[in-house]
């Protein structure tokens, strides 16, 4: 069965770093590209992203329909800003300089294009950050990582337990949402939309029933093997960090704290092009 | 010496519950001993491995009088976590309890648990994996194995801890008669190797007789009703009152009159002395004959040619054909894997076929959609709880109706006349969950019926129920077979289901049709049984230890002779409440 956004198993030195140091870095990563509207800062990390994607062997068909919805929602958003803001850029950078006028009081100016230039900019840095978490991570180890940064082993569990059971629960969909089609419940495109809606309740309530009783089962099962007993647990398939962690790590603050200094240097998170 | 097991005049009743489950309960059981519990649903024999595991009372509170020590110690004060050092259990839903993402993961999950160090942890994981025979598998995903091997991963679950106690619910209730038989001779070899005690619980009793165990337990109403070795058990008439299914070949002696004795052995038929009563089942052979059951000739439906896969280059399905007669009753069967659910998937219109052509009537149906072909071939899942979406039994079964427009007159019409065909008409205006599971499974069967299809596909119907609700579902099919001349075809791997109930079996192994012929004939030849992960029935053994030439008339006579005088049978048509 073809599985988007799942872990891959290739060998890499990102595949190889450990779960805690690429959570660490896909935090810190992530949120400075958030806080910074600082455009060199940008770039430097839109480059950065791209060349640690490029490095842990992402392919196409592991990512690429994940990659088509986040880009047609990176235009909405683009086309949204400047429908209800057209100004944001004209009053983030204190000038004003037209480039052409499109209907009513919408007017193209410089600085919201590269205002929104910015905002692309971070999607880029983002995303495929994201990428590279979710297909190199191994999600055992996800759970261990995140009791590592001190999350408790409950919830890490709840996550690991989700991603066990996820396909699992697909399978029972499609078996349910068969067995009601052939008793006359209209799912394909024939049906309206309304009735659609109407006829999902059909598949939903045996699906939640059926979940249920998995529930009933996994928790049992938790509990006869001692899940729960102690405060702390260890893993099995934790991995101690090691010298490249310890590089990554020191490297991903270094550079975090380095752009943020940048960034927040001249008391505002945007670089002025237009100043002066 | 002690036992690591003793019930004392031991009372529970669970709180929800008037009555008590479990009365006056008096068991020792010794270390290294193995045990089986029989007993018919309801009749408390769970409640027994949950007092022993310790979700009696923790998980399913309750009152208790009299004593119970498992290895000395109260379960009541250690607590569950306290009792899984000492009792592992292995739970019947092979897959629901398997909690890791990968198997080393699942096994080492009570370790985690427990704060072992990972080192050590590797260390007893690939230990345990050895012994349970998985140790290739332990970097796969719980939906890359087949269910024997996911349950031999919850057996290494339970046993890195090293339990001195095995406890074992069901463990027969998913897996084919092929795989069940690996599993009972794991089970015998770790309860052999490592002394451990087990305890198996399970209603399949020929089936874990396949290997030694060394008493049985029979467990009726909430009281031990017997307590015996068992061939000493199995001369008796305890397991036909209880409602237990005896071995095939014990009830097949007992027809012909023959006195059963335990110096005979009878546990195993392979090592049983059967001199003593060779002659009078060559009699009974000759006397019992029968007529052929003449089925009409129509063609209802035609599979020709059937290709399917999933993936280009892996056939999941080749070169399938066969043809099904109106009013036919047709078992599909093979091991788990197969091919089965994908052939009454491409039936029902869920997948497209490759290649091949389906006909029904005569009339290639593959234009049909899934909708159109649902009003003449229906399907009923194999969990009611999979279909059921109305809280109200009427509109469930009104469903497939009231989608398609069908007028309200007429729509009480049909449904209450699939209701009466049911026996569920009295209950029409109740709620789905005041049923019984045997009762939600007619629901979901008047829901198709209501239809009025030719044929009906049943997804494994009576797995996981006892002999009782098992003979409740399929008298009450026959029934409709019989009456109304419904065609059925039903996919499963109980060969009892399979001997006793249907005309035809089809046999499917690894996407081959591998034999379309009388249930009779295809258990009776290894090749076929083999190769399908069947199982050969016993009554074939019988035969031919007694010099009946032709083993697999035998095998239909016996089966003609149990469907004619209905022994052993629950009453018909009549509703028992769990």
């Amino acid at each position: 069965m073809a599985r988007i956004l799942t872990y891959e198993d290739k060998d890499t030195w990102i595949h190889r770093l450990s779960g805690v140091t690429k959570l660490v870095f896909f935090l810190l990563w992530t949120m400075t590209s958030m806080l910074s509207y600082d455009t060199r800062v940008l770039s430097a990390m839109m480059v950065g992203s791209l060349v640690i994607y490029k490095m842990s062997k992402t392919e196409w068909r592991q990512v690429g329909t994940v990659l088509k919805f986040i880009l047609f929602f990176l235009v909405i958003n683009l086309i949204a800003i400047f429908l209800f803001s057209p100004y944001e850029g004209v009053g983030i950078y204190g000038s004003r300089s037209d480039l052409f006028h499109l209907f009513g009081d919408y007017w193209v100016t410089k600085e919201q294009l590269f205002y929104e230039l910015n905002v692309m900019m971070k999607y880029v840095t983002i995303v495929p950050a994201v990428f590279m978490f979710v297909v190199t991570t191994n999600p055992s180890e996800f759970a261990a990582s995140l009791n590592r940064i001190g999350i408790s082993y409950n919830i890490g569990y709840s996550v690991a337990i989700a991603l066990r059971y996820i396909p699992d629960v697909q399978d029972d969909f499609s078996k349910i949402r068969n067995a009601q089609e052939a008793r006359g419940i209209e799912m394909s495109g024939k049906a309206s939309f309304f009735s659609r809606i109407k006829n999902t309740a059909a598949i939903i309530f045996p699906l939640i029933f059926t979940s249920m009783d998995r529930i009933d089962v996994v928790s049992s099962a938790m509990e006869l093997r001692g899940f729960g007993k102690h405060k702390k647990r260890t893993w099995y398939m934790g991995r101690k960090l090691e010298k490249a962690d310890y590089i990554t790590l020191a490297v991903t603050v270094l550079l975090s704290a380095l752009f943020l200094f940048i960034t927040f240097r001249d008391g505002s998170r945007f670089y002025n092009p237009f100043a002066g | 010496m002690t036992p690591v097991i003793e019930f004392k005049n031991y009372t529970f009743k669970y709180r929800a519950q008037k009555e008590p489950t479990l009365r006056d309960i008096n068991l020792a059981i010794y270390p290294g001993e193995k045990v089986l519990i029989v007993g018919p649903s309801g009749s408390g024999k769970s409640t027994i491995a949950h007092c022993i595991n310790g979700l009696v009372p923790f998980s399913y509170a309750g009152e208790s009088s009299g004593t119970l020590r498992v290895k000395g110690e109260d379960p009541a004060k250690l607590g569950i976590f306290g009792m899984s050092k000492i009792a592992g259990t292995v739970l019947q839903d092979t897959n629901g309890q398997f909690i890791g993402l990968t198997v080393a993961e699942d096994i080492a999950f009570a370790l985690e648990n427990d704060l072992v160090p990972q080192d050590e942890m590797f260390d007893r994981v690939s230990q345990v994996a050895d012994v349970v025979e998985v140790a290739s598998l332990l970097g796969h995903a719980p939906w890359e194995l087949s269910g024997g091997q996911k349950q031999r991963v919850s057996m290494a679950g339970v046993m890195v801890d090293d339990v001195e106690i095995l406890l074992f619910d069901e463990p027969l209730a998913n897996l084919d008669p092929a795989t069940g038989k690996r599993a009972i001779d794991l089970i015998d070899k770790i309860s052999r190797d490592k002394k451990t005690t087990v305890i198996i619980i399970e209603h399949r009793l020929e089936d874990v007789l396949y290997r030694d165990v060394d008493r049985i337990v029979v467990v009726g109403e909430g009281r031990i009703v017997a307590d015996e070795k068992p061939d000493v058990l199995l001369t008796g008439n305890v397991l036909r009152e209880q409602g237990i299914r005896e071995p095939l070949y014990v009830t097949a002696l007992k027809h012909a009159g023959c006195v059963l004795a335990a110096e005979s052995r009878p546990q195993h038929i392979e090592t049983m002395q059967l001199d003593p009563y060779k002659e009078q089942m060559k009699q009974w052979f000759r006397e019992v004959g029968y007529e052929k059951a003449q089925k009409a000739d129509r063609t209802v439906l035609s599979v020709k040619d059937l290709y399917f896969s999933y993936v280009e280059g892996s056939p999941v399905l080749q070169h399938i054909h066969f043809d099904i007669r109106k009013g036919e009753m047709v078992s599909i069967v093979g091991k788990n894997g197969a091919g089965k659910s994908t052939l009454a998937g491409i039936i029902c219109g869920f997948l497209q076929p490759a290649r091949g052509t389906l006909l029904l009537n005569g009339e290639d149906i593959s234009g049909m959609s899934i909708k159109e072909r649902g009003e003449k071939i229906g399907l009923v899942m194999q969990s009611p709880g999979q279909m059921i979406s109305k809280p109200m039994i009427y509109d469930e079964v009104a469903l497939g109706l009231t989608v398609r427009g069908v007028p309200e007159e007429e729509t009480r019409e049909r449904v209450y006349r699939a209701l009466k065909i049911c026996g569920l008409y009295p209950f029409r205006n109740w709620p789905v969950s005041a049923l019984s599971y045997g009762q939600k499974k007619r629901v979901t069967i008047a829901s198709i019926l209501v239809m009025d299809p030719e044929i009906i596909i049943l997804d494994e119907p009576t797995a996981g129920q006892d002999y009782r609700h098992y003979t409740e579902i399929m008298e009450f099919l026959k029934e409709i077979n019989e009456k109304y001349g419904i065609t059925i075809l039903m996919i499963t791997h109980d060969m009892h289901l399979m001997l006793e109930y249907t005309d035809r079996a089809i046999v499917i192994s690894d996407g081959h049709l591998l034999a379309d012929d009388t249930p009779a004939k295809v258990l009776t030849d290894e090749v076929i049984a083999d190769k399908a992960y069947l199982k050969k029935t016993s009554l074939y053994d019988l035969a031919v230890k007694c010099g009946i030439g032709s083993p697999s008339e035998f095998v239909e006579r016996f089966i003609h002779f149990e469907r004619e005088s209905g022994e052993g049978r629950g009453s018909h048509g009549e509703d028992i409440d769990l």
